[in-house]
């Protein structure tokens, strides 16, 4: 096959993640791809360097600095590093990571193979849902027909569980070692010990669409969109109660006028979960002044997380939302440390009690004090999030909670349930615990 | 590398709530009510050796002594 591979030429506009993914069902083929951003060319020296003037922190959740990651990999091994794109996204309402592995793999697998250059690695691993693994492959196979990368890229399947994509429950399922599930690591790292003992990247696949950006044209053309502390954009997941919508917003700019809401708009809204299951509630008012930034976010109580902004609308019970989301978490745990076990358990009970159960049930003190024991008591975030989830959630709708607490579960109980949740949870039954 | 006190950290996947670490060490370990240990971190140095017998006397091997990172 006789093929012209053509270099990119530096666009003059900065274009976003989304740039050229129009229409229903975005192209996802290598031709398109070129296309939209030009052959990346392998290999280049001081793309670490690059990363860190890009100021590109993970978009997976944490906000880590990206170039402090890799270069605590490459310094715990100069060669045999193992690099890995992670798309499992357990998380129900956030699928801005399914989207760039359905439309723009080649985005991914771009900055998956960047990161195995710069760090030397041995092994490249995308690990994704079932449900994208051929999709992904498909590219693989267009990518090995055309000869564009020096190292080979494998396909796993992530298990469909919230807590797959934690980075080292990923480890744990590409060592084959249990479920997927997360270890206890204490000081060390999987940045240092990971997939068969090797040094390890795990970096979330939208951060890596990012790297294939400041791969092909730079920091400074990176750093065109965003502000100077909060450079680049960020995928949302975005639920106004009609179902998921992907939207890329600049970071720094206000988060009503990303998603496109004036004041009016959010006065139809009772509160917006900031950064999905693990992440916080916040009133209409606190969003329609925040910047989307981690900063502002963890200002208010939350985090970006991956991204997922849900707003519900009036004719749902938050409570009710909450109980569910709560004891579904409380099922994605791994059941590994004592005090997520009981302590999202008795959250969980908690909250049905205050959603569904009669009038006079727990006060909000004795769930906050739950809250308080479970937070950083396991060996991964999991209990950390849905503590916050609740905390922030009994504040943001103190006045549901009185109201429940004064007249029982209102109307908004029986309606049908925004927030997404696994399949074996739905259509939860009404609690009423002694 | 500097000495900046020593730090008792527990293994939350190991730890099964046996308890023996409150009982050894109580001045820096009480119980919740599911009897999970509650960790006040950092030791005072004359507990050390009381730490470490706390460390060896777990059935789980779920406490660990470390380093304080500075």
């Amino acid at each position: 096959m006789s093929v012209t591979l053509r270099e990119p030429a530096t666009p003059t506009t900065r274009h976003g993640l989304l740039h050229g993914l129009t229409g229903e069902a975005p192209d996802p083929a290598i031709e398109a791809h070129h296309e939209r951003w030009g052959v990346l060319r392998q290999g280049r020296v001081g793309l670490i360097d690059q990363l860190d003037a890009s100021g590109l922190a993970g978009h997976g959740g944490a906000w880590f600095p990206v170039a402090t990651k890799w270069r605590a990999v490459a310094q715990a091994s100069r060669r045999g590093a193992v690099v890995v794109a992670n798309g499992a996204e357990g998380e129900p309402a956030s699928k801005k990571d399914a989207f760039l592995l359905a439309h723009a793999p080649h985005l991914v697998l771009d900055g998956l193979v960047a990161a195995a250059a710069a760090l030397h690695a041995r092994r490249a691993i995308a690990y994704v849902p079932s449900t994208h693994a051929r999709g992904v492959e498909r590219a693989v196979a267009e990518r090995r027909s055309l000869d564009l990368d020096p190292i080979p890229i494998e396909v796993v399947e992530s298990p469909d569980a919230f807590l797959a994509g934690q980075e080292s429950a990923v480890v744990n399922a590409l060592c084959g070692r249990r479920r997927a599930v997360p270890s206890f690591v204490g000081i060390s790292s999987v940045r240092e010990q990971g997939v068969g003992g090797r040094p390890t990247l795990v970096q979330n696949v939208e951060t890596l669409a990012h790297v294939a950006l400041v791969a092909r044209f730079g920091a400074e053309w990176f750093r065109q969109l965003g502000t100077n502390r909060d450079p680049g954009t960020i995928l949302l997941t975005v639920d106004r109660g009609e179902g998921p919508v992907i939207v890329e917003g600049v970071l720094g700019s206000p988060l009503p006028d990303t998603l496109g809401l004036t004041p009016q708009d959010l006065g139809s809204y009772r509160g917006v979960l900031l950064g999905g299951y693990g992440g916080g509630w916040i009133s209409p008012e606190v969003f329609a002044k925040l910047p989307l930034t981690e900063k502002a976010a963890r200002a208010a109580g939350t985090t970006l997380g991956a991204g997922v902004v849900a707003l519900l609308p009036g004719r749902v019970c938050p409570l009710a939302e909450m109980a569910d989301v709560t004891r579904y978490m409380e099922g994605q745990g791994a059941g590994q440390c004592g005090p997520c076990v009981y302590g999202l358990a008795d959250l969980a009970d908690a909250m049905e009690h205050l959603a569904y159960g009669g009038a006079g049930g727990l006060s909000s003190d004795r769930v906050l004090e739950v809250c308080n024991l479970v937070d950083r008591r396991g060996a991964c975030r999991h209990p950390d999030g849905v503590a916050r989830f609740v905390r922030t959630g009994l504040g943001a709708f103190a006045e549901e909670v009185a109201a429940h607490q004064r007249r029982g579960a209102c109307r908004g109980t029986r309606a049908a349930r925004v927030l997404p949740i696994g399949s074996t949870t739905a259509g939860r039954r009404l609690v009423s615990r002694a | 590398m500097s000495r900046r006190g020593l730090e008792l950290i527990v293994d939350p996947v190991a730890c099964d709530g046996r308890g023996v670490c409150a009982e050894m060490l109580p001045e820096h370990v009480e119980l919740d009510r599911w009897g999970y240990p509650l960790i006040e971190g950092e030791i005072s140095p004359p507990l050390y050796d009381n730490a470490v017998r706390a460390v060896r006397s777990c059935p789980r091997q779920a406490l660990h002594l470390v380093e304080r990172a500075c």
